[in-house]
């Protein structure tokens, strides 16, 4: 019991001395760029993320637009979806005559028997010879696609009306926050689901941009709970007494200021709408065949899993690493965003305790 | 107010729902002569000839009648009355949602805690990762793994059960882990605590193995009594601290007095019991406990009841879960099974026979072997964010002046961190953990789907594919009622939680 106590007594003092050398001359931002590199599993997570969406994007190519005049850009990957390759599945079986096997092998020959090689489908192809890294970079492109949308919408709206019902108060922000609970009564998967039965078959894009008209209640609310605050600081004041309008102050001075909340709690929406996203595609409101999405294709091929699990462990993979990295540039941020924390990781959050102790 | 909210967003979701889907599609493609009739007949049924923010009206004076006691929500599209269907699912879905949503609670905020108290330890780090990790994985692929390795592996298992050595050392360290990291300490004893835990373990689970125990589970009187003292310690240690030693007396002897009960209550737990036999016999438990608490001191009579009571209560439930792995056996064997006990599918077996569906501890038990995937799905992936929030929560409150005046005062630390810390760490979880009860029935549609429960969620999917615009306001409307419910209790939970907001009231 007696480390609880030194634990506290090192975060407390440590804050006062280390912050002060770490912080000297430099500006707000600075400080949280700062404070966010250095938390190395979020700038881990940031890398992947980044390399993530660089493989996806190059390797199916872009492909956007109605189907009357689409726009098709390939990548690097000689597949697309709509290749179908039923020699190449038939050529490669295992699992007692299922067909389309992932024909990588990264074993060399003395090791397991068949020489290391890449092949014509490296993580297998499905039932009918589609190649399945041609479908899983598309499904992962598509989810991305959704994620950024909604994301973006919901945290642009839930800015914007957090902001106004919190700056103004009054009569504005009682009908705001009504409206607001008003559609946060509605639980989430619901209003998705009815959605997504309609603007499913439109494509992705109108699917994401009607869900993100949505998304937007959680973040509302903590901006205005934000903005509240906010409005009370002499700042604000001393702006308004030199004839600054509303826009500008809510702009220049309040907005920069609640920029902490906006961007972790936009991250969690962004990881959460990965997640509602191949949840609706699974329950078969989301994204709809021909089109591919994440949980379109693990919905599809579930039951397959004791004969072809590749179908089903790649799709989810993806999901996962997207989110999970998210979800650890979100914690990321918050810390970087918290000024009460200093987070020192491993070796030197060490050296200071034993210093301190 | 909380009325107008739900009548506005009633109002929402039934014109989305309306504009969204249109019934009528279904005769696109029809090549049936009596097509157009079809269609009128359609338009008649579903009163599809007014405009949706006017029918919605219609529907609402049904609802509204609910207040003189007739309610109305319609029928739906197969004729049926929407209150019997969803009346019938309801307790099937909160079955699910109730016994994965108390777990993932306890154990989420244990956990939680531990980890902050235990900040920037080994069990810290890997508890976090594990929640990151949970918090980001879908439910269905969670869902699908527990159905191969969880179900259709362990069915296979029971064939021959016995489990290999390698198997047993390594269950042996992972659960020595979990346990050494939570009580901690300096390296030497971490290592030490390390290795006798799992040494422990890996006896327990080679002892089983062995003694073909998976076929033919029990606790005996043995494992109840264990199990009994263990609580009594744990309780007894977190309320009063075993310095105590009235304290002590008081869980010790619940703890006989329970474990003096076993054979009596074999009696009472035969073929004919049922769930009211399995409240007698907590009654008769705590009662005893009261009755022991209330006696073992002439001061602090309140603690001691409370930790007597405790006891009683959880060391009551190895009795009953004795009970059911009594009926393992006969179960295992019965034809319904066929000797694959961890179902995959459906809430319970259909073919059951006259004498097993009489017998209370067979259809509990079979209702339990149902329950186990889906609950487990939902405890995973909802206990991720109890960890979380209660990490964040208690470290919060830990650096607060009150938790550093506390210790200035000399008062140890169990006593910090379980009178002033844990209860300020409360109060925020409980608008999170009153909330998720009210979500509970949109977080349980994917599971259900998974599993195969016909539950509010399989009605929900129903409606939806079948443009039912009256089972999905059903549905809507008993969202919209338990969340408003939700707010409520939460309100009355703060006071209790919280004694300044009682006083300001």
């Amino acid at each position: 019991m007696a480390i609880k106590k030194k634990d506290i007594a090192t975060t407390e003092v440590s804050s006062g001395s280390i912050s002060s050398k770490q912080t000297e001359g430099r500006s707000q931002g600075q400080i949280i760029v700062q404070k966010f590199v250095r938390h190395r599993v979020a700038m881990a997570a940031v890398f992947v993320l980044i390399f993530i969406i660089i493989l996806v994007y190059t390797s199916s190519g872009i492909h956007l637009g109605t189907e009357a005049n689409p726009i098709h850009i390939s990548g690097w990957w000689p597949l697309y979806i709509t290749d179908i390759d039923p020699e190449g599945a038939l050529a490669s079986v295992c699992n007692g005559g299922m067909t389309g096997c992932p024909t990588l092998d990264l074993f060399p020959e003395f090791i397991d028997g068949s020489p290391m090689q890449f092949g014509a489908h490296p993580i297998g192809s499905d039932v009918i010879g589609t190649d399945w890294w041609a479908l899983v970079t598309r499904g992962t492109e598509q989810s991305i696609i959704v994620m950024i949308i909604v994301g973006g919408l919901g945290i642009i709206l839930g800015t914007i009306i957090g902001a106004v019902s919190g700056f103004f108060g009054g009569i504005i922000d009682a009908v705001l926050m009504r409206i607001t609970d008003m559609f946060l009564v509605t639980p989430t998967l619901i209003l998705g689901a009815v959605i997504g039965s309609r603007f499913g078959n439109l494509g992705v894009v109108p699917l994401a941009v009607m869900l993100g008209l949505f998304a937007w209640m959680g973040l509302a609310r903590f901006v205005r709970t934000e903005f509240l605050t906010l409005r009370e600081r002499e700042f604000v004041d001393a702006a308004r007494v030199a004839g600054a309008s509303n826009r500008r102050i809510i702009f220049k001075h309040i907005l920069p200021n609640a920029m902490g909340v906006i961007i972790v709690s936009g991250t969690l929406l962004l990881s959460g709408a990965i997640l509602s996203e191949s949840a609706l595609s699974y329950l078969g409101f989301g994204v709809r065949a021909p089109d591919v999405s994440l949980g379109l294709l693990i919905s599809a091929n579930q039951d397959a899993f004791m004969i072809a699990p590749w179908l089903f462990w790649w799709p989810g993979a993806f999901i996962i690493i997207i989110a999970l990295s998210i979800n650890f540039i979100g914690d990321g941020l918050r810390d970087a965003f918290d000024p009460r924390q200093i987070r020192t990781i491993g070796k030197k959050a060490k050296t200071i305790k034993e210093a301190k102790a | 107010m909380m009325t107008l909210i739900v009548l506005g967003s009633s109002f929402l979701s039934y014109c989305l729902m309306a504009y969204s889907s249109n019934p009528l599609s279904v005769f696109g493609e029809s090549t049936e002569k009596n097509k157009e009739f079809l269609k009128l007949q359609m338009i008649r049924e579903l009163q599809l000839d007014v405009p949706p923010p006017l029918r919605f009206f219609l529907w609402l004076r049904g609802a509204v009648s609910g207040l003189w006691g007739q309610l109305d929500l319609g029928t739906t599209r197969t004729g049926y009355e929407v209150l019997d269907v969803i009346g019938r699912a309801i307790p099937i879905t909160f079955r699910l949602v109730i016994a994965s949503t108390i777990l993932a609670i306890v154990i989420g905020i244990t956990i939680g805690m531990v980890t902050a108290i235990r900040q920037y330890t080994r069990f810290d780090y890997s508890m976090t990762f594990i929640s990151f990790l949970l918090f980001s994985i879908p439910v269905f692929w969670v869902a699908v793994l527990l159905k191969v390795y969880l179900a259709i592996e362990f069915n296979n298992f029971l064939m021959s059960p016995t489990i290999p050595i390698e198997a047993v050392i390594g269950f042996g360290v992972v659960a020595g882990g979990i346990i050494s990291g939570i009580i901690g300490g300096t390296r030497k004893f971490y290592f030490s605590m390390l290795l006798g835990t799992s040494v422990f373990f890996s006896a327990l689970l080679q002892l089983a193995s062995v003694t073909g125990w998976f076929l033919n589970p029990g606790l005996g009187i043995a494992g109840v009594g264990i199990l009994a003292i263990g609580f009594a310690v744990m309780i007894v240690q977190l309320s009063t601290g075993l310095a105590n030693k009235r304290s002590l007396i008081a869980g010790m002897s619940t703890a006989a007095f329970v474990i003096a009960c076993y054979y009596p209550f074999q009696l009472l737990l035969n073929k004919e019991s049922g769930i009211s036999t399995i409240f007698l016999l907590f009654s008769i438990t705590i009662t005893a406990a009261c009755f022991i608490g209330y006696h073992v001191e002439k001061i602090d009579k309140r603690v001691n009841i409370r930790t007597a009571a405790l006891t009683a209560f959880l060391s009551t439930l190895p009795i009953v879960l004795d009970r059911f792995m009594q009926e393992f056996n006969g179960y295992y064997n019965s034809d319904s099974v066929h000797g694959r006990p961890v179902p995959t599918l459906s809430q319970a077996s259909d073919v059951l026979t006259e004498t097993e569906l009489s017998n209370f501890w067979f259809t509990g038990l079979d209702a339990i072997m149902h329950l186990i995937l889906p609950t487990l799905a939902l405890t995973l992936i909802s206990f991720a964010g109890y960890v979380r929030y209660s990490r964040a929560s208690l470290l919060e409150v830990l650096n607060m002046d009150y938790i550093r005046t506390a210790r200035a005062k000399g008062l140890n630390e169990r006593t910090v961190i379980m009178r002033h810390a844990l209860r300020n760490a409360m109060l925020p979880l409980t608008t999170i953990l009153v909330n998720d009860f009210a979500g509970v029935i949109g977080g349980a549609i994917i599971t259900e789907q998974v599993f195969g429960w016909k539950g509010m969620g399989s009605v929900f999917k129903d409606a939806l594919d079948m443009y039912d615009l009256n089972l999905f306001m059903g549905v809507f409307i008993l969202g919209a009622v338990l969340t408003i419910m939700a707010n409520l209790a939460a309100d009355l939970l703060y006071g209790v939680v919280d004694p300044r907001i009682r006083i300001r009231k």
